[in-house]
């Protein structure tokens, strides 16, 4: 089978359709923006993702629906765009205009002082106002976890949110009124042929499916695979890495599959922590708490379970837990497939079982039975969109007779890799399921880890936390009230 | 002429809560920042090259791959600067632009690379090749005590009373120490400055700095030239906090230096992570503590030493571990105190102002001294707040010899502590924690005194210029900066309240050393209380020719001129304002005006430690009630009360702002923001990856402020209002010490909880253990 190539990269920049025959494989979103562009709206405000200052809107059809997401355009590639719909602030307001709703808001209730972060702000609103125009306090701070305001204390802000929709009607915005002219026309841009731009040392590829990227990356096997870019984007603007060839699989909408069984879940892996949050939810209630601390908004957006897992990180988001939930992972090259279990895919710190010219296709998480108890638990200096220090997840399943049948305890930031608390489940195996046993399966936390110290954490508290994680767990089994901080209790303004 | 309707007033005066003069254009992004400057052809960009040593003699410098990386034009080091190279704020020349021969702390720069776009120099400058002799270093304000490190600038004392006398009459004592961490400022807006060669030897500099005539200074400095060739204007920040006071020297002069060599624009701009690097942060301190009190708790005695990282050169380190000094005391009274400062060199980068600029580190080491007393009594530290107030005969007088006579604390706290239903719910609180074994909680009153002026006399003083055009419009310039704090729109209304014409009549102009000259810094929250006050006296000036000029012109007595809204009163007439300008300029009346302000009745002796510093104090209080988890450290804060006190408001919108942005801002300096250095002497926590400012779902989960609106200044400050920038960054001390009620639970509230600053989960949970154990080993008798 011969594949047709196209040679250049299209998009949607606001109102303009963009055409790119000319794009670097380390050229952000960001630069694009503010240098070639000359849209100086939207800033720069640590070029890693955390800040939110260079929040704009991504507008990309997925099974026919056009959604738009908050992303940072400082760790985006503009080579992932092809067939999106940016939007900056600039097309918010005519520079004569009146104010969007949500800017109209922000200026009612005050919520700029120096304004830097203001236009990352107004996007990341107004990408949840199209979503949910009446949001509740929790979900306008989530919304917002991925945006730093150093001045105001964020009180004015979230004011602001509450007001749009008593500002300006949701139906009126240009990107709802039109929503179908413009998936019409973002649709017309997929013509399913392989990208390919630039020169040998520059080379950039974006496969026109799925068997494609297999064979793309069977063909290039040192070639930097770039699914949300939360990761390899700051090889670029962090270590100024040379990344070259790069071959994208954000545009693939077979990766972005969720299938779900009698038995389990599969995520096809460039599915989105945003895309994968219903389904897990409603399959693992346990996992909300996690899934909604994983990054901020936008990098949820980006970001892909295959890449969580692929890039081998030892603390991970999600691999401690999905490593108790036993899931697999199935590796794909060329047209063989393998799976194996997600614990045996991390090997050492840097290294996973991962062959050249391999990836990640899908993760499969099986589901639990009524007898298994299951939870995670996140510690981290700041509550949301910070790396965990230590990340503790437990399921044990008990017998008739109150006995500990089986436990799978896996840990994240205690070792080089996500891994599993082997001592520990072996205490607890045969043991009836009560303070005793518990206290007495924590030694065992000293012989499956040795943690470092390190501006997250130190050793001792690592190692404390980890038991005391235990003893957590097993509290809430009994139902104790108090046993955790309520972090639903609804913020007042 | 029209005759005008009389308004009952304009749009925008003073005390008005009025819009932000940029809203419009933050939210819309055409608020222009350095960076959204268009460049001209031809525009330089550079990137410093940064130490990756914390302390060592730099034996060569190999630029070849540099120099053939591609966009280069040129490299500079401290050889191709013309005048000195310095920029040390304490012109104690220590603070040189480029390291040149040994460097002092990892993040040093060292040269700079010129090119043709920011990311050729970047990458360019990651591949010099330096070789480095190692020297031994110390990042660690503890270990360079114990190292003999130098200190930087002369320590003060504060001293009054008979410290012996008042240990010896005391029927207890308690002596501590204490660790109180640094903050990086992060702005959101890094640093960044944008110089433009002109004739001769000018060059105007764009520069995102808070005290452009320092700026000017120092690059004239730098590059040899007089100050009047060199011209710097700043229309907004994206934040500064402090950060951009002195710090902004070092970008401004790379880039003058780069335009002035190469003849041709040049901005500069570090990554994130070389802003945090290069650039001073918040002192850290340790305190070393010792108090004496009576059996209520009333304090007889203080003697405490604030020993300061101040990094490896003095900065602003002199007036910032002064000004540590005189906040120790808070709101209290030391019949016998001794204070002492200790600001130690270390080979760190050179710590410098931030919001509070020591006030914060020395009330935190007060608190905690008042923390010690009440959880050895067994007591309610408010409590022992209120024993100690500043109050009644004899007990005015603070460790600096100024007396308090401007006390609203006390009103403050009742009205807070009714508002915030604190006795009720401190004993919810207790029987809370008395049932509850995992989940603790506590809950903190605490107060703000916050004294108002620089310390340094001769920085109180300000300038402004206000034109009238013929067509009515004014345009307004004066010396202090905008980051954000609505300075701009504070001193317009100042000005459309002078002229009584509407807000919008008023246009304010970027800040320019060309139109006022030697301005002091927009710090020491005394942006308006000193341009508020020098742009009045502008108007005044144009005020005084124009009622003249009327009085003569319509033959009435000069007090029957009068400026109503929008309209100029003469006798019985009302003339619209523009119609009367322009008459005015008819008759050669001239329009503009330079304005003059300095602040009254202050004065200070540093070698005695006696004198007045502050023209006044500000006011304020915090009640937090926060939820603590014992197994891991981890907390929230459930509720937040605040009252604070701004004076008459001058815009009590952004006054609101500014005391909600600070709470957070002190309550993440105390809580979540941590500065680790490594053992190489490397700071880890340079980027917000690694480094974590509060965020939306960090506020207090209730939060409920108000502006204390009864309060009037005493002083003739601008409208009777009083600063606000500083004052309740403070509030933040609530959230620490109900932490510290939640820690002290688990040891039945009889041992000092002492947890050091920040209280990352970490320090609480190991907090928690050390208290457990102590009370298991029946420690808790105090």
């Amino acid at each position: 089978m011969t594949i047709e190539i196209r040679d250049t990269i299209r998009f949607r920049l606001n109102e303009r359709e963009v055409e790119l025959a000319d794009v670097s494989p380390v050229q952000t979103l960001l630069d694009f923006l503010r240098i070639d562009r000359n849209l100086r709206g939207t800033k720069e405000g640590c070029a890693e993702g955390d800040c939110g200052a260079c929040t704009v809107l991504v507008g990309r059809l997925n099974d026919g629906r056009l959604k738009y997401e908050s992303v940072n355009a400082c760790i985006r590639f503009v080579a992932s765009l092809d067939g999106c719909h940016v939007v900056t602030v600039e097309a918010l307001a005519q520079p004569d205009g009146p104010l969007h709703p949500v800017q109209q808001a922000m200026v009612d209730t005050h919520a700029s002082q120096c304004g830097f972060c203001t236009p990352g702000f107004v996007m990341s609103l107004y990408g949840l106002w199209m979503e949910n125009p009446k949001p509740s306090v929790q979900e306008i701070e989530k919304a917002l976890q991925g945006n730093l305001c150093r001045c105001t204390g964020y009180a004015a802000i979230i004011r602001a949110a509450e007001a749009i929709s008593s500002i300006g009607e949701l139906g009126k915005d240009p990107l709802v009124a039109e929503r179908e002219r413009i998936a019409r026309q973002l649709a017309a841009l997929r013509d399913g042929r392989r990208v390919e731009i630039g020169s040998e040392k520059e080379r950039v590829v974006l496969p026109g499916s799925l068997d494609d990227f297999a064979a793309v990356l069977e063909a290039n096997p040192k070639a930097t695979i770039v699914a949300g870019s939360t990761d390899v984007g700051l090889w670029v603007t962090k270590f100024m890495r040379d990344i070259a060839p790069v071959v994208h699989l954000s545009h693939l909408e077979e990766l972005r599959r969720i299938s779900v069984d009698a038995d389990g879940i599969t995520l096809a892996a460039g599915v989105s922590y945003t895309e994968a949050y219903p389904s897990i939810v409603r399959r693992f209630p346990q996992l909300r708490e996690l899934w909604d601390r994983i990054g901020g908004e936008q990098v949820r957006n980006m970001g892909t379970i295959g890449g969580n897992i692929a890039n081998g990180s030892p603390i991970g988001d999600t691999p401690p837990a999905l490593i108790a939930l036993g899931a697999t992972v199935t590796l794909r090259k060329g047209g063989e497939r393998r799976t194996v279990p997600l614990e045996s895919f991390f090997i050492e710190y840097g290294r996973q079982d991962r062959q050249p010219g391999e990836f990640v296709e899908s993760v499969r998480v099986p589901f639990l039975s009524d007898a298994d108890r299951f939870a995670v638990y996140k510690i981290s200096k700041r509550l949301d969109e910070d790396i965990s220090s230590v990340c503790g997840a437990f399921r044990v399943r008990l017998d008739g007779e109150g006995r500990v049948a089986d436990a799978t305890i896996a840990f994240g930031g205690m070792a080089g890799t996500p891994k599993r608390a082997s001592n520990v489940e072996a205490g607890l195996k045969g043991s009836v399921w009560g303070e005793t046993a518990v206290n007495a399966a924590v030694a065992g936390f000293e012989r499956d880890f040795t943690p470092l110290t390190d501006w997250r954490a130190s050793a001792d508290y690592r190692m404390l936390v980890a038991k005391n994680l235990l003893r957590r767990f097993y509290l809430e089994t009994q139902e104790t009230r108090n046993v955790r901080i309520d972090r639903a209790v609804a913020a007042a303004v | 002429m029209n005759v005008m309707q009389p308004i009952d007033r304009i749009r925008g005066g003073v005390h008005e809560r009025e819009r932000h003069e940029s809203g419009h254009k933050h939210v819309s992004g055409t608020a222009e920042y350095i960076d959204d400057i268009a460049e001209p052809a031809g525009t330089l960009h550079a990137y410093l090259g940064l130490s990756e040593r914390a302390h060592a003699e730099i034996l060569s410098i190999d630029f070849q791959a540099v120099t053939s990386s591609p966009g280069v034009v040129g490299i500079l080091t401290a050889d191709d600067i013309p005048g000195e190279n310095d920029i040390s704020p304490a012109h104690k020349h220590d603070d040189p632009v480029f390291a040149s021969g040994k460097v002092e702390f990892h993040g040093q720069p060292i040269f700079a690379v010129i090119a043709t776009s920011r990311d050729a120099a970047r990458r360019a400058c990651a591949k010099v090749k330096i070789g480095y002799r190692d020297l031994p270093h110390v990042t660690d304000v503890v270990e360079a005590a114990a190292a003999n490190y130098p200190l930087v600038i002369d320590p003060l004392k504060l001293e009054r009373g008979d410290i012996d006398a008042g240990f010896a009459k005391a029927k207890n004592a308690v002596q501590g120490e204490m660790r109180i961490g640094g903050q990086d400022h992060f702005y959101l807006e890094g640093h960044i400055s944008f110089a433009f060669p002109g004739e001769d030897d000018e060059v105007t500099v764009i520069a995102s700095t808070q005290h452009p005539s320092e700026t000017q200074h120092m690059i004239a400095q730098v590059l040899g030239v007089p100050s009047n060739a060199i011209t710097v204007n700043v229309r907004r920040m994206g934040g500064a906090f402090g950060g951009k006071e002195t710090q902004a020297n070092l970008f401004a002069a790379v880039a003058a230096l780069a335009a002035r060599k190469y003849r041709r624009p040049v901005k500069v701009r570090p990554d994130r992570d070389d802003d945090m690097a290069a650039t001073g942060k918040r002192h850290d301190f340790h305190v070393d503590y010792k108090i004496g009190f009576d059996d209520e708790g009333r304090i007889e005695a203080v003697d405490a030493v604030f020993a300061a990282r101040c990094g490896f050169s003095a900065d602003l380190s002199g007036p910032v571990t002064d000004r540590a000094l005189f906040h120790a005391d808070n709101c209290y009274f030391y019949p016998n105190v001794r204070l002492r400062s200790r600001p130690l060199k270390t080979n760190t980068v050179s710590n410098t102002a931030f919001r509070g600029f020591g006030g914060p580190q020395g009330m935190v080491g007060g608190e905690r001294m008042i923390e010690d007393i009440a959880y050895t009594l067994g007591k309610d530290p408010l409590e022992i707040r209120k024993l100690n107030f500043y109050g009644g005969g004899g007990r005015n007088l603070t460790p600096y010899h100024q007396t308090v006579d401007d006390n609203i604390i006390g009103r403050i706290i009742e009205e807070l502590e009714a508002s915030a239903d604190y006795a009720a719910r401190r004993e919810a609180v207790l029987a809370f924690n008395h049932e509850n074994r995992v989940i603790k909680r506590g809950i903190a009153l605490t107060p703000v005194k916050f004294g108002i002026s620089f310390t340094k006399t001769e920085y109180n003083q300000a300038g402004a210029l206000v034109h009238v055009y013929t067509d009515g419009s004014i345009q307004l310039n004066h010396g202090g900066t905008e980051m954000g704090q609505g300075l701009y729109t504070k001193v317009a209304q100042v000005v459309a309240d002078e002229f009584q014409v509407d807000l919008d009549r008023i246009k304010v102009t970027a800040t320019s050393t060309g139109k006022v000259p030697n301005t002091s810094a927009t710090a020491a929250s005394s942006g308006s209380d000193l341009n508020g006050m020098a742009a009045a006296n502008a108007a005044e000036q144009i005020k005084t020719r124009l009622v003249r000029f009327a009085a003569e012109r319509y033959g009435v007595d000069e007090a029957d001129v009068a400026f109503e809204p929008n309209v100029v009163r003469i006798g019985s007439e009302r003339i619209a304002f523009a119609d009367f300008i322009k008459s005015a300029y008819a008759a050669r009346i001239q329009l503009s005006a330079a304005g003059f302000y300095k602040t009254p009745k202050i004065h200070w002796d540093r070698s005695q430690g006696r004198g007045r510093p502050f023209y006044y104090y500000a006011y304020g209080a915090s009640c937090s009630e926060v939820s603590v988890d014992t197994l891991t450290g981890e907390y929230q804060v459930e509720r937040t009360d605040l009252l604070h006190d701004v004076g008459k408001s001058l815009n009590p919108a952004l006054d609101l702002g500014q005391v909600e942005g600070a709470f957070v801002q002190g309550m993440g300096w105390l809580t979540t923001e941590e500065l680790w250095w490594d053992a190489k002497g490397r700071l880890r926590t340079h980027a917000p990856s690694t480094y974590k400012i509060p965020l939306a779902s960090d506020r207090p989960r209730v939060f409920n402020v108000r502006l204390a609106e009864w309060s009037v200044n005493r002083e003739e400050t601008i409208r009777r209002s009083k600063a606000v920038g500083e004052p309740p960054f403070m509030l933040g001390i609530s959230v620490l010490e109900a932490i510290s009620m939640a820690a002290a639970s688990v040891a039945e509230y009889r041992i000092p909880p002492r947890i050091d600053t920040p209280a990352t989960p970490e320090r609480v949970l190991m907090a928690i253990e050390r208290l457990r154990g102590a009370a298991s080993r029946g420690e808790a008798d105090g």
